[in-house]
């Protein structure tokens, strides 16, 4: 069985108000691989990612997602993603179950009552997360690293194919840390593509197959695009563009241990 | 002699329950996408509606139904054009809405301007035989489209991105929820009055959320507060003999202080057993 090209995005540009954020990125992603997308804040990496889901118009080049252009993708239960948090849960109650459960929201689904199989798969879902007692709490009652795993739980109920998280290592204490690790593992290993959107490969440096850094000093967005680690030359800046003010130092870490 | 002895009463009491259940479950999502004052300038948009239905001689409930319409319409497409600028351009919309509204009841033969009152501030009297009809179909037809696309709408206010990846039409979902509170203005604009009928949409939401702990609780706790508020408030308002839309909703202001005092030692107790 040969491996399916999962993510293919070609040439693409994003400019907003005449600034290039994305240039000419070429990146192509198969089943199976754990790519960890790097690189300082304003380098694009969030608008890439917003690009590759549809939800970021590009204005030149193109995306394909699972072989299928964007424009004409429809099996969007095989891609989920993992945010850093869910807007609105914050301005009205929403009990961990409804949040777990909303990812399984589909316009498919509208004209009859919410699946056995959804609620099934959400349960399973918030248990491998190690959450299944707290389903009737709010969601917000929970500490951050609980909250993420909801989020995570929320992602995997529709088993995606592709599976996108934001960050998932921000701010996570030790333990919750060891869970997700533990987690994505199992996911890795079972064959889900994951990308993880990150400054820093702390935590995750041994489930990385890939690592690609974004940059947008220059005419082509991706720096690096090999095996972790990433090489020291990419963490430090060294074309600093003779326009830009200076910016902080870019913080590409690695893993110490 | 009872209450419900006057027929006026007693369309009064049915068009003051629908409101009451309607206008929270709309909120509910309101709120939940901080769009609350979505409805009050919804509100002001139907006062056009109302003062052109003067003017042309045309019967209220459909003109500002129209109107509100449109203005939803409008609405969210200012909001999706102007990311930044969207709340001035909404506040634009917002005045002309209530002076258009004055201006075109001014113009209109009669007395037309006097009776706006009433539409302002909510009138006991003025719900019509045949404004039953009108206000039961609008309220069956935002029943069932919650019924089909109220899971949709959920998912959208939870993270409009997140909705999107899921194949949710995002805009479309969110100009529905925008028709929709238009629909509850008007349907709430004879008893409760289109200044204070956003306050049923929003108030009973802000008060069941003291002491719930999922969106289904919720919308399920505040629709039955807005009964309460607007079924009890009428009441009130006939005793009282003031208009109905300010003693509604200075009742419901009263369930939320209600709750929300009977939620500190709840709170406390719940975070003392985790």
């Amino acid at each position: 069985m040969s491996a399916e090209t999962v993510v293919s995005v070609a040439r693409a540009c994003v400019e907003f108000d005449g600034e290039h954020v994305l240039e000419n990125v070429d990146l192509s992603i198969e089943e199976g691989e754990f790519i960890a997308l790097l690189g300082p804040n304003g380098s694009g990496k969030t608008t890439l990612i917003r690009a590759i889901l549809g939800l970021q118009p590009l204005d030149h080049g193109k995306i394909s997602l699972f072989g299928t252009p964007l424009g004409r993708f429809r099996d969007w239960h095989r891609v989920a993603i993992v945010p850093q948090r869910l807007p609105g849960a914050t301005s009205i109650p929403v009990s961990v179950w409804e949040a777990v459960l909303s990812g399984g929201i589909t316009p498919r689904g509208r004209w009859r009552p919410f699946p056995r199989s959804s609620r099934a798969a959400a349960q399973r879902a918030l248990e491998s997360v190690g959450l299944w007692s707290r389903r009737h709490d709010r969601l917000d009652t929970l500490s951050g690293g609980q909250q993420r795993r909801v989020l995570i739980a929320r992602a995997l109920s529709t088993s995606p194919d592709l599976l996108v998280m934001d960050e998932p290592t921000a701010g996570l204490d030790t333990a919750n840390l060891q869970a997700l690790t533990a987690l994505l593992a199992h996911l890795h290993n079972a064959g889900t593509t994951i990308i993880v959107v990150t400054h820093e490969l702390t935590g995750i440096s041994d489930l990385v197959t890939r690592a690609v850094v974004l940059r947008n000093d220059h005419h082509e967005s991706v720096k690096y695009d090999g095996p972790p680690p990433v090489p020291a030359d990419f963490n430090n800046d060294v074309h600093p563009h003779h326009d830009d003010p200076p910016e902080a130092p870019p913080t590409v870490e690695l893993d110490p241990s | 002699m009872s209450i419900l002895d006057y027929d006026f009463m007693q369309r009064a009491l049915v068009a003051a329950a629908l409101v009451g259940l309607l206008a929270p479950l709309i909120g509910v999502f309101l709120v939940q996408r901080r769009l609350a004052l979505l409805g009050d300038g919804m509100g002001h948009v139907a006062l056009t509606g109302v003062g052109l239905a003067f003017l042309l001689g045309t019967a209220p409930i459909p003109t500002a139904m129209v109107t509100a319409a449109l203005g939803a319409f409008l609405i969210e497409f200012i909001r999706y054009r102007s990311r930044t600028a969207g709340d001035v351009a909404l506040a634009l919309l917002f005045y002309g809405g209530i002076a258009g509204g004055v201006l075109f009841a001014s113009l209109a033969p009669g007395k037309a301007s006097s009776s706006l009152n009433a539409y302002l501030f909510g009138s006991l009297s003025t719900v019509a035989s045949g404004d039953i009809v009108a206000l039961l179909s609008l309220c069956l037809v935002v029943v069932i489209l919650m019924a089909i696309f109220g899971r949709e709408m959920f998912a959208m206010s939870l993270d409009a991105d997140l909705a999107a990846v899921q194949g949710i039409r995002v805009r479309m979902m969110s100009t529905l929820l925008a028709v929709l509170a238009a629909v509850v203005v008007v349907v709430g604009m004879r008893v409760v009055g289109l200044l204070l009928v956003s306050a049923i949409m929003i108030v009973p939401v802000a008060a069941a959320q003291q002491v719930t702990r999922s969106f289904r609780a919720t919308a399920a706790v505040a629709v039955l507060l807005g009964l309460i508020a607007s079924v009890s408030g009428l009441v009130t308002s006939f005793v009282v003999e003031v208009p109905p839309g300010p003693t509604i909703v200075l009742e419901a202001l009263a369930l939320f202080a209600i709750l929300a005092l009977v939620a500190v030692p709840l709170r406390r107790r719940r975070r003392e057993t985790h």
